[in-house]
């Protein structure tokens, strides 16, 4: 029964015994133990990325009054669930065209970063308890996820730039722009958690959420924290990279086969990352009923709050138009960037006063609510002023230009 | 700390070597038959005219200068706001001001309309 409540250290305790008694140094065995971590690490974004198109694909069916993948051509299993494994077949089998003129090198690793830079952000999500279950307890866990997860940007960049395709070049531009811009208001929600966790590392944010998920102390910064998450990945409603209407496909027109493949799994993949950040830092990460007694536990409740939040996203994305490139741009430099700064100067003196005022884990419930009442009157300020704002616009003539 | 950071180096190389082969693998199964008309970039069906490496006007060239400025602004912040809860007061109102001072430099282009599409 020990063995089970803790089932996913006790087996890596087990391992590593095992490779111990069977001759290795300690020194040596403690590295096998963390090559395997690694690669437990790398697939298990992977494999909730093969269950994601498979339930992206369900839940947009059911959103848009379709079928979806339940027997599409063929047996495709009860609900259609190896419909992704075909998937993968088809994409590893389909021919691979390369466009004359391209830039070769941006354009065969830009592919190769997309997938590894949304791998290396998992290296510091803890899913369980204890220094075991999080590969890597930097002290700078979050600004490393903010690290790796802007890397996408250089991925779209050099794809767009290398293709030798004028509306992959406009998307790249576009990238540019986009990406730079969400990161700000992505970064300062991300310093309102900091400010009221006190600290960096993820496994310190996850035990700040012993009684009470942030989610309820800080809505707002949540709130900002998702919609430039999902601008940073460019899902649907900012989906300006690769708009079929305006832009073929944007920066990954000219790929075809696994390299398109890439694209394909990369965007899944950055949305299971932000998920899974979303999960870790608002809605408590591995913590929920039971898990003091069953540790083991700790996963399932990460994985099953990753894939809510997937849900989330695609509602978001089934749900949503897309906005215009100038209207995207106004709503993080106008709307997004003075609303998470004012935020920033608000919980910060507020925060500093309150673990003065009400120290301790007794009054985590007034410190919790009193941030949340902050919280709904800097919302309240802010519908305000964005009403005000809106009557006094006046209609000016909009210039018309071809938009890039 | 080292200990740590190895297992971020070996992730690196797995995460480089995984993605390696999902781009190498399919070379082994897939046909290989190129011809000039399919390897045209696809430009909607028009016959693609000149690279498209030339200069054009980026609308949004001075979106990436405040990004600068509002970056190394972040950058700052970073550690201000981890360690607002031990310093005195007076240093998260200096945090503040200059959290303040960059918001007015926001609003000044915002005036100038630098943030307007041009």
């Amino acid at each position: 029964m020990d063995f089970i409540s803790d089932a996913i250290v006790n087996i890596g305790l087990w391992l590593e015994r095992l490779l111990v008694s069977a001759g290795l140094a300690p020194q040596a065995a403690a590295l096998v133990m963390t090559i395997v971590g690694t690669v437990v690490v790398a697939f298990f974004p992977l494999l909730i990325v093969v269950f994601l198109i498979w339930m992206y694909r369900k839940a947009s069916a059911r959103i848009g009054g379709r079928l979806g993948p339940n027997s599409s051509g063929t047996w495709a299993g009860p609900g259609g669930i190896v419909q992704p494994i075909a998937d993968v077949i088809k994409m590893f089998t389909k021919e691979d065209i390369r466009p004359l003129g391209i830039d070769p090198v941006p354009y065969n690793l830009a592919p190769i970063i997309v997938v590894a830079s949304a791998v290396m952000v998992w290296a510091v999500v803890p899913f369980g308890k204890g220094p075991r279950m999080i590969g890597a307890d930097l002290g700078i866990g979050l600004f490393y996820i903010m690290a790796f997860s802007s890397a996408s940007l250089v991925a779209f960049l050099m794809a767009g730039w290398s293709s030798n395709n004028k509306y992959s070049t406009v998307s790249a531009f576009r990238a540019t722009a986009q990406l730079l811009g969400y990161e700000i208001p992505q970064l300062v929600a991300v310093l309102c958690v900091v400010v009221v966790a006190g600290s960096l590392r993820m496994s310190a944010i996850v035990d700040a959420q012993q009684d009470v998920i942030l989610l309820i102390a800080l809505p707002l910064p949540a709130l900002i924290f998702l919609l430039a998450s999902y601008a940073e990945i460019g899902s649907r409603p900012f989906e300006l990279l690769e708009c079929e209407s305006e832009l073929v496909a944007g920066y990954q027109t000219e790929y075809s086969g696994m390299r398109w493949g890439m694209f394909y799994v990369g965007e899944f993949m950055g949305a299971v990352a932000v998920s899974a950040l979303f999960a870790t830092v608002f809605l408590g990460g591995w913590r929920g009923p039971f898990v003091d007694s069953f540790p083991v536990l700790g996963t399932l409740w990460l994985v099953l709050k990753i894939l809510f939040m997937l849900l989330v996203w695609t509602f978001f994305q089934m749900t949503l138009p897309r906005l215009r490139i100038d209207q995207m741009l106004a709503f993080n430099w106008k709307f997004l960037v003075p609303l998470s700064l004012v935020l920033l100067c608000v919980l910060a003196p507020l925060n500093h006063w309150l673990v003065r005022a009400l120290p301790g884990s007794d009054y985590v419930w007034a410190r919790t609510g009193i941030l949340l009442a902050a919280n709904v009157l800097v919302f309240l300020g802010t519908w305000a002023v964005v009403a005000i704002a809106e009557r006094r616009r006046t209609v000016r003539p909009r210039q018309v230009e071809v938009s890039a | 700390m080292l200990g740590q950071f190895t297992f971020v180096g070996i992730l690196l190389v797995v995460a480089l070597l995984l993605s390696l082969f999902m781009v190498g693998a399919p070379w082994l199964l897939r046909p290989k038959r190129p011809n000039p008309r399919k390897s045209e970039p696809y430009e909607c069906g028009l016959t693609p005219h000149g690279e498209s490496w030339v200069q054009f006007k980026a609308q949004y060239y001075v979106f990436a200068l405040v990004f600068v400025a509002f970056d190394v602004e972040a950058v700052f912040l970073l550690p201000w706001a981890l360690a607002h809860n031990v310093m005195p007061f007076y240093a998260v109102l200096e945090g503040i001001l200059f959290i303040l001072l960059l918001f007015a430099a926001l609003l000044y282009l915002w005036r100038k309309g630098g943030l307007e599409w041009m």
